[in-house]
Parts: C-alpha cells; sequence; structure tokens
C-alpha cells in the first residue's frame, strides 16, 4: 500500500499557481512547496508541471531547481518527475558513477514491472541520447556486466503460470550455484532474467522446501566479489522486494551519516506503491517506526518532505 | 492422346514457385480419361509406374505440390496479420525448426525497428505464454548468446554517433575476428555487447571505419560465420542481405526453405523492395500463378502509405 496522500480532486492550476508564489521573490517558502508538491500523486505532478508551463511559460523543474538546494533539491526533483523518467535519471546517475552502483541497476530492472521496465527505456534514450543497455554495457564489465545487460532488457511474461518441472530443476541449478560457488554464471543468469517473476517464485519456494532454507539466506556472508554483491541483490530483488527495500532502507540510515540518496530513492520510488508495508516490516525488524528513524537522522526541508511523503498528516 | 505441348504445359504449371491455375485449369478440365492417362505417363516427374500397372502419383511431387499450393495461403495470412502477431510467429517458428531457420530470428530482431520489436516480444507473451527469451534458452547451441541479446535491444534510433566509439569498437571487431579464435566469436563478450546494444547509425558508422581501415568490409571478414555475418548485414546494410536471400530463393537448386523466404521478404519488406530496388529480375519468371499476381502486386503496391 502507498503512503502517499493525495486528494482526489485538485486544481493543477491552483498548484501552479502557489508553486509560483513560493517561489516568487527573495527566498522560497520551501514549506508550500511541499505541502502541494508532498500531497500531489504522479498524474496529478505532471499536470501541475503542464499548468505551470502553460501560466508562466517556464519549465517548472527548472525554476525549483534553481530555487531549491541540497538533499531537499535532489529529492524534490526526484519526487516531481514522471516515475518512468525518474528510473531513467536514477540508472543513469548509478551508470556514470566512478564505481557504478549496480544494485540500483538491479534494483529499477527487477521490482519494476516488465512494463514500467520498458518504460524506463524509452524514457532513458529520450534522455540520454543512448539506449539503457548500452551504456550499462559500457559502463560495466565481466559477468556483472553481462547480468545487468541481461536484467534491463529483460521483458518478462507477465502471467501467472507457473512449471513445476521447470521450478524444480531450476532450484537444483541455483543450489549447485550456490552451495558449490563454482557458479555457472551463464545458467544463473539465464534464468534470473528470462524466467517470469511469478515463475522465479515458484522456483525459490522449490528452493527453500527442498532445502529448508531459502536462498537468500545461502547467499549471505561473503563480500568483496562484486559479482556475488549484484548476484544477491537480484535475487533478493526478486524474491522480496519489500524486505529488500527495508535492507536499504536500514542500511541508509544506519550508516554514519546518512546515505540520502539510498533514503531518498527509496521513500520517492515507493511512496505511491508499497511504502506502508515496507515500514510495517521496517518497525518489526527494528522496533522503531520508520518515521522516528528518518526524523531522528534527517532535518530541515528534506525531512520534512521525507515524512510527508511518509503519509504524515499536515 | 494428350498433345505433347499438354504435357510440357502440365509439368509447366509445377515447375516454378506457386502453381499455375489458369493453365491447370484450362488442361484439366479439357482432358478426358485418355488424355489424363497420357498425361500421367508422359509427367515422369510426376507419375512412377506401379507394380500392379497403374501410373501412381510420385509421393515426394505431392510433398512439393503441397508446398507449391500454399504459397499463395501463406502470403495472403502473412500479409494480414498484425506485424506483431507476424514477426511473433516467425521468431517461434524459427526457434522450433532448430539452427538452420536462426538467420529468420536474426533478420526479424535486426530489421525491424526498436518498437516493432518490442511490439513482437509483447505478441509473443500473448500467443505462447512465454517471452522470447525464455523460449530461446532451450536451444543449446551457442548462438543462442547471441540471439537472446538480439530479441532484447532496445536500440536507440536517434542519430549523433560517436565516431571515436565507433571506430575503437570496429578495432575490437577486427582482432576478435583476426586475432582471436574465430570458433569462439559466439562467445566474445564485447563483440556480443557491441552487435546488440549499440544503435544501428553506430554499428553503421562503425561499418565504415572498419572497411576504411582493414581494406575489406566486416561482412567479408565474417564470411562462413552463419549467423554473425546475418547479424552485421542486417543491421548495417539489409539490403545486401535481402538481396542475397531473395537470390538463393530464385536460384535453380534453391531448397523449400529457400523458396519460403520469397514470401516473408517480400510481404515484410515490400516498402523497401520499391526504393531499394533489390528483387532479382528472374522473380518475373519463375513465379506463378496467383502467388505471382499476389507478389508482384505486393512489389508495384509497396509505397502505398
Amino acid at each position: 500500500m502507498a503512503t502517499l496522500i493525495a486528494p482526489e480532486h485538485t486544481s493543477a492550476v491552483e498548484d501552479a499557481e502557489k508553486l509560483q508564489k513560493a517561489c516568487k521573490g527573495w527566498g522560497t517558502d520551501e514549506k508550500a512547496i511541499i505541502s502541494v508538491l508532498g500531497h500531489r500523486n504522479a498524474v496529478q505532478r505532471k499536470q501541475i508541471r503542464l499548468a505551470y508551463e502553460d501560466l508562466y511559460q517556464e519549465d517548472l523543474i527548472k525554476r525549483l531547481e534553481s530555487e531549491l538546494s541540497g538533499d531537499f533539491e535532489k529529492a524534490v526533483y526526484r519526487w516531481i518527475l514522471d516515475p518512468a523518467d525518474r528510473d531513467a535519471v536514477l540508472a543513469n546517475v548509478a551508470i556514470k558513477k566512478l564505481s557504478p552502483d549496480h544494485h540500483v541497476i538491479v534494483e529499477i530492472s527487477c521490482t519494476r514491472s516488465p512494463e514500467e521496465l520498458l518504460a524506463v527505456r524509452r524514457a532513458y534514450q529520450a534522455r540520454y541520447k543512448h539506449s539503457l543497455e548500452e551504456d550499462v554495457a559500457a559502463h560495466t564489465k565481466g559477468d556483472t556486466r553481462k547480468l545487468l545487460v541481461s536484467l534491463v532488457s529483460a521483458f518478462r511474461y507477465d502471467g501467472e503460470e507457473i512449471n513445476t518441472r521447470v521450478a524444480n530443476s531450476e532450484a537444483k541449478i541455483l543450489h549447485e550455484a550456490v552451495k558449490d560457488k563454482e557458479f555457472n554464471h551463464e545458467e544463473i543468469i539465464r534464468i534470473l532474467s528470462t524466467r517470469s517473476k511469478m515463475q522465479l517464485m515458484a522456483t525459490f519456494n522449490r528452493y527453500r522446501d527442498d532445502h529448508g532454507t531459502t536462498i537468500t539466506k545461502n547467499l549471505e556472508g561473503d563480500s568483496g566479489d562484486e559479482f556475488l554483491k549484484t548476484l544477491r541483490a537480484t535475487i533478493r530483488c526478486l524474491n522480496d522486494p519489500k524486505k529488500y527495500f527495508e535492507k536499504v532502507l536500514r542500511n541508509s540510515i544506519r550508516r554514519v551519516g546518512t546515505d540520502e540518496d539510498a533514503l531518498t530513492r527509496v521513500i520517492v520510488t515507493r511512496a505511491e506503491k508499497d511504502l506502508k508495508d515496507i515500514k510495517e516490516l521496517y518497525y518489526k525488524r527494528n522496533s522503531v517506526s520508520l518515521d522516528q528513524a528518518v526524523a531522528k537522522d534527517t532535518s530541515g526541508d528534506y525531512k520534512a518532505l521525507l515524512l510527508t511523503l511518509l503519509g504524515k498528516e499536515d | 492422346m494428350a498433345l505433347p505441348v499438354h504435357i510440357e504445359a502440365l509439368d509447366k504449371a509445377f515447375s516454378g514457385i506457386g502453381v499455375d491455375e489458369k493453365s491447370l485449369i484450362s488442361i484439366l478440365t479439357n482432358s478426358n480419361e485418355e488424355h489424363k492417362r497420357s498425361l500421367r505417363k508422359g509427367s515422369s516427374k510426376l507419375f512412377i509406374e506401379d507394380e500392379n500397372g497403374f501410373e501412381r502419383w510420385d509421393q515426394s511431387s505431392i510433398k512439393i505440390l503441397k508446398h507449391q499450393f500454399n504459397r499463395f495461403r501463406d502470403a495472403v495470412v502473412l500479409s494480414l496479420l498484425h506485424p506483431w502477431e507476424r514477426d511473433a510467429r516467425l521468431i517461434e517458428k524459427a526457434i522450433r525448426k532448430g539452427p538452420k531457420h536462426y538467420n529468420v530470428i536474426v533478420e526479424v530482431a535486426c530489421t525491424r525497428s526498436s518498437d516493432q520489436l518490442l511490439g513482437a516480444r509483447k505478441a509473443y507473451h500473448s500467443l505462447f505464454h512465454h517471452s522470447i527469451e525464455e523460449h530461446l534458452t532451450h536451444i543449446k547451441g551457442r548462438e543462442r548468446k547471441l540471439l537472446v541479446a538480439l530479441v532484447s535491444a532496445y536500440r536507440y534510433e536517434g542519430t549523433g554517433v560517436n565516431e571515436d566509439v565507433a571506430k575503437s569498437e570496429a578495432q575490437i571487431l577486427y582482432e576478435a575476428i583476426n586475432n582471436g579464435d574465430k570458433n569462439k566469436l559466439l562467445d566474445h563478450e564485447d563483440a556480443i555487447m557491441i552487435l546488440a546494444t549499440r544503435s544501428k547509425q553506430h554499428l553503421q558508422a562503425l561499418y565504415r571505419h572498419y572497411s576504411q581501415s582493414y581494406g575489406k568490409t566486416l561482412a567479408q571478414d565474417l564470411e562462413g560465420e552463419g549467423i554473425l555475418k546475418d547479424t552485421v548485414e542486417c543491421l548495417c546494410t539489409p539490403q545486401t542481405y535481402f538481396t542475397r536471400v531473395l537470390e538463393a530463393a530464385v536460384k535453380e537448386d534453391a531448397d523449400e526453405e529457400s523458396k519460403r523466404a520469397l514470401t516473408r521478404v517480400i510481404v515484410t519488406q515490400k516498402e523497401q523492395l520499391v526504393q531499394e530496388g533489390f528483387v532479382p529480375n528472374k522473380i518475373q519468371d519463375i513465379l506463378l500463378g496467383l502467388y505471382k499476381d499476389f507478389l508482384l502486386a505486393s512489389i508495384a503496391s509497396g509505397d502505398i502509405k
């Protein structure tokens, strides 16, 4: 369930006017920005941008970029974009880092629906004049590259059908790979990047039934190997995305100095999807609410925006 | 008694690609039993002497005739299908039929626009309840990786090519072909990445750099490399690929699969055929009947938008 609180009927023109007022003159009324944008869904935000462009012949996003700064600006920028465009930006940021954030690529390609991933690929091309897969290929190497390119290129069948024979045989293959660490990388990549999500769930369940422990538990422990790390993230995202996001949040807050990029990314991308469920998982795991943890670890307008997206009533 | 000219006409009616229906109607409806008997006796290609004293239709001829009569049907069906369903079915059939047909997969993946290929992938889901990638993974051969990569591509279609990158990637391919183990080309990760992820404009620039730098074309260097050569041609010089396929179809000793390519290429490429003019002249003589009418009309109307 989503955490975003957005009224059903809004006026894009009124909202655009409020935002223009917030940016006018000296200084910026960040609270006004949060109170409008923090309570609008993707469709509404898009209408506001169009209305703003219409009324003031200016790109709202560019305006906000110039008025705001720091983590708050980054968060607003990501929040206001269309989901597909946002994912394209996140992917590009992850790829272009000196040491690419492979797990972000995994996250985007594995937790979005097949149609959503297609939309991301289109948005990426529109923005960056390259295909997503060619940029991933150009900035990664080895088996990690093979895995990531396959994941971003996948167009998984979206149906419910499960083949138990396949689940059985592929659970075996995965177990061999995990156990021996003599990874037949080709086979793992094939299974993880081509099977439908339902089929993979069946395979992971079969794995658990056959071996008494989940595949992700069996993958825990050794760090270091970049391919292994990326593989673990892949399986976690496919197996139980909410649990994966809880962990990302937990790690982002726990770190000495919050990992604002990760915190922003998860909250902004899940607020309209399943952030409520993730919050419940967070509470179960950490005995403190996500809201509290965020409030403690962040400050100012950035904090205010995050808490609003987390469902704080004004 | 059937005149020799009738026997000849009967043979001719079946001896091209397609069937001369008009000729058959005129011969057969005007023949009584006597005539037909001498037609059978005179047609050594179609009939053989059975030990029980009658002219029996030769089995392999019946098979050929089946193909011949189906050509018009196949052209009609292929023509009417939504392009997405059409391409999905072409791919599915190619996967099922095996390695000799993988060039069709390459053809569809590499000569359609990015959105058309996406459409084919969606249609594949609806029709076959699996993704193309899933079905491809049942191929045990070494072509699998390349084929999966090609069908998964959503290539950028804008202009703007980084010539330096194109040149350096031409070098990577050159080294892979000439310095490495040519047998391992299909496993060469960098080569596959380049061919499967770069835009067609980029690859065409790469193709130019390759010729300029090494004095031969990339396609020439891949002579004998089956689907790798097909891939490069389809992406960089599609007219060369299609010309080659069409000429193979109208050759004297063309097999059934080569002939089937006629229908596929002409129906799917008719717009380009008119512009590029790569239909062999021989086609006028070798096609027969309604099938001929259909294909020639397709080509003629090719630029109707």
